[in-house]
């Protein structure tokens, strides 16, 4: 099935809890690069947690454990002396909720850069221009680069924090159900630019919408109660899922 | 069976009620009533003395002549020093306490010290600024050892303060930093602090509108001197304490309730600011 793709994440038996609360069952999955891998599954069934694992973000909750082997090419991302700074630099992340800083356009996209790299102002401005643009927000706030970022409607909101993440350069992306907020025109411009980003980036889209996950997404996981049933092409898991609870939720018998 | 009309009650739900509403109305009025009754009292009685040379020239007489100009610049001393020194130690604490600390015992003993310090009587602090900063560390009566004190006074609120702004500021902006690779620090910075600044500003001033008050701890430890001071390490006399001299040694009634003017309305406007500060900062977040 993932014959001809190169492999980006790896992760091999991944376990986590909560306290003793176990959120994640070996997660085996191999996520290929410069695809869309779309992971779907009902409320608590890990998916999040899962996505959070892969840029370490669940290191903010201090009763979470995790064991098993993470890998992003040959480094793993849980061994001792990974830098979780530059793995974020590395691995960045959108999510649910457009969470854009409360300062200016131009200073949201340049806080990532301004913090890794030392740009002169040109640089800068090019970057945020490049980054903008990417996100298919440059001619909307081309000439308001200035105004806060809460100036922006929901749709815009979510574009900038994409550009914001774009502007560190990273190599995977991944996001958290990122237009489970936002209304159905901002959500397909959302889907066309995952669509277009996956020729530089690895993309991984965690989401509630079944639609969203066959439209957009090469490779669909499903995940349920913390496991992980079912990989594969989404063509395949939507069109003739193996696991009878695959079928049984993309037909939308529960979830 | 059930009676649900409740046409058996001595009252009804509806009289009940309005009687209800009645008291609270009156807890109210009473409430304002006090308010307006003592600054109406006090500005009716001290008025009168309340001109530019009251402000602006220094005392005659221990106070009972001339103006108040030197207990004014006393006070703004005191007060300057505590707040130079309770806003770095108070911020730092809070961002400890909420960032960084874990929930252990020592994180929990040091919040409950927190809680302590604030319900310490004033005088007590008075007297511990009197025996550790004015005697032992040899400090004397002086602008540096009456701000210190009152430090330690507005230290908890400082704290308390700093603490509720940093605790609102959203996890998801956190995490937004966070996720491009920010430092915790780098994070808390330049995203958690400048969003907590207007609850940190609001609270440091409201401390500083008690601070101001604050008589019994600075008696022992600024002096009562009624010369102006040329560096922190000279005493001073603020205004609260000058108010109560005039008072308990009979100099001067109408200075008395002059100065308690002044101290009133410069209370007043440390409040209108910290509500104008609040106020601005909920707009631009709009």
């Amino acid at each position: 099935m993932l014959e001809n793709e190169t492999i980006e994440i790896e992760s091999i038996d991944i376990n986590l809890w909560y306290d003793d609360i176990q959120a994640l069952k070996d997660i085996s999955i191999k996520l290929p690069k410069n695809k869309v891998t779309a992971i779907i599954g009902p409320s608590g069934c890990g998916k999040s947690t899962f996505l959070r694992c892969i840029n370490r973000m669940n290191d903010l909750i201090k009763t979470c454990r995790v064991t098993g082997e993470l890998l992003c090419g040959s480094t793993d991302i849980y061994g001792k002396d990974i830098d979780v700074i530059t793995l974020r630099k590395r691995i960045g992340m959108v999510f649910q909720k457009p969470n854009p800083f409360p300062m200016s356009i131009y200073d949201n996209i340049a806080y990532g850069p301004r913090i890794h790299n030392n740009l002169n102002k040109n640089g800068l401005n090019d970057l945020v221009e490049e980054s903008l643009r990417s996100a298919a927000l440059w001619d909307e706030v081309k000439d308001k680069l200035n105004k806060s970022a809460f100036s922006l409607s929901g749709g815009q909101q979510q574009r900038l924090c994409i550009a914001r993440t774009l502007a560190v350069k990273p190599e995977v992306i991944l996001f958290d159900e990122p237009c489970s907020a936002l209304d159905p025109i901002s959500t397909t411009r959302i889907e066309d630019l995952i669509g277009k980003l996956k020729k530089d980036y690895t993309i991984i889209i965690v989401t509630h919408n079944m639609q969203q996950a066959a439209r957009a997404s090469d490779y669909t996981a499903f995940f349920l109660l913390g496991e992980m049933i079912e990989f594969g092409k989404t063509k395949h898991i939507f069109e003739k899922p193996k696991q009878k609870s695959t079928e049984d939720y993309i037909t939308g018998r529960f979830g | 069976m059930i009676n649900i009309a409740g046409h058996h009650r001595i009252l009804s739900h509806d009289t009940i009620n309005k009687i209800a509403t009645l008291i609270l109305w009156a807890s109210a009025a009473v409430t304002i009533s006090f308010l307006v009754y003592i600054i109406g009292f006090i500005i009716i009685k001290g008025i009168g003395v309340i001109n530019i040379s009251f402000l602006l020239e220094s005392p005659r007489m221990s106070g009972a002549e001339g103006g108040i100009f030197n207990a004014i610049v006393g006070t703004l001393c005191l007060v300057a020093i505590a707040i130079i020194t309770a806003v770095p130690i108070g911020v730092g604490a809070a961002i400890f306490l909420i960032e960084y600390a874990t929930d252990n015992p020592v994180t929990r003993m040091i919040t409950f010290g927190v809680e302590c310090l604030a319900g310490i009587p004033s005088i007590v602090i008075g007297l511990f600024g009197y025996a550790f900063l004015v005697v032992y560390l040899g400090l004397g009566f002086s602008i540096l050892s009456g701000g210190l004190s009152l430090m330690f006074m507005i230290l908890p609120w400082t704290v308390r303060a700093s603490e509720e702004a940093i605790k609102t500021v959203p996890m998801e902006l956190k995490e937004g930093s966070l996720a491009l690779g920010a430092t915790k620090w780098q994070t808390i910075v330049q995203i958690v602090l400048p969003e907590a600044l207007p609850g940190i500003t609001t609270g440091v001033i409201l401390g500083t509108g008690k601070a101001i008050g604050e008589t019994a701890v600075i008696m022992y430890t600024a002096g009562s001197s009624l010369l102006l001071p040329h560096s922190i390490s000279d005493p001073v006399r603020a205004l609260p304490y000058h108010l109560y001299i005039l008072v308990s040694e009979g100099i001067s009634e109408d200075m008395a309730y002059g100065s308690a003017v002044v101290l009133l309305v410069m209370i007043l406007i440390i409040n209108v600011m910290a509500i104008g500060i609040q106020k601005m900062c909920n707009r631009r977040r709009k």
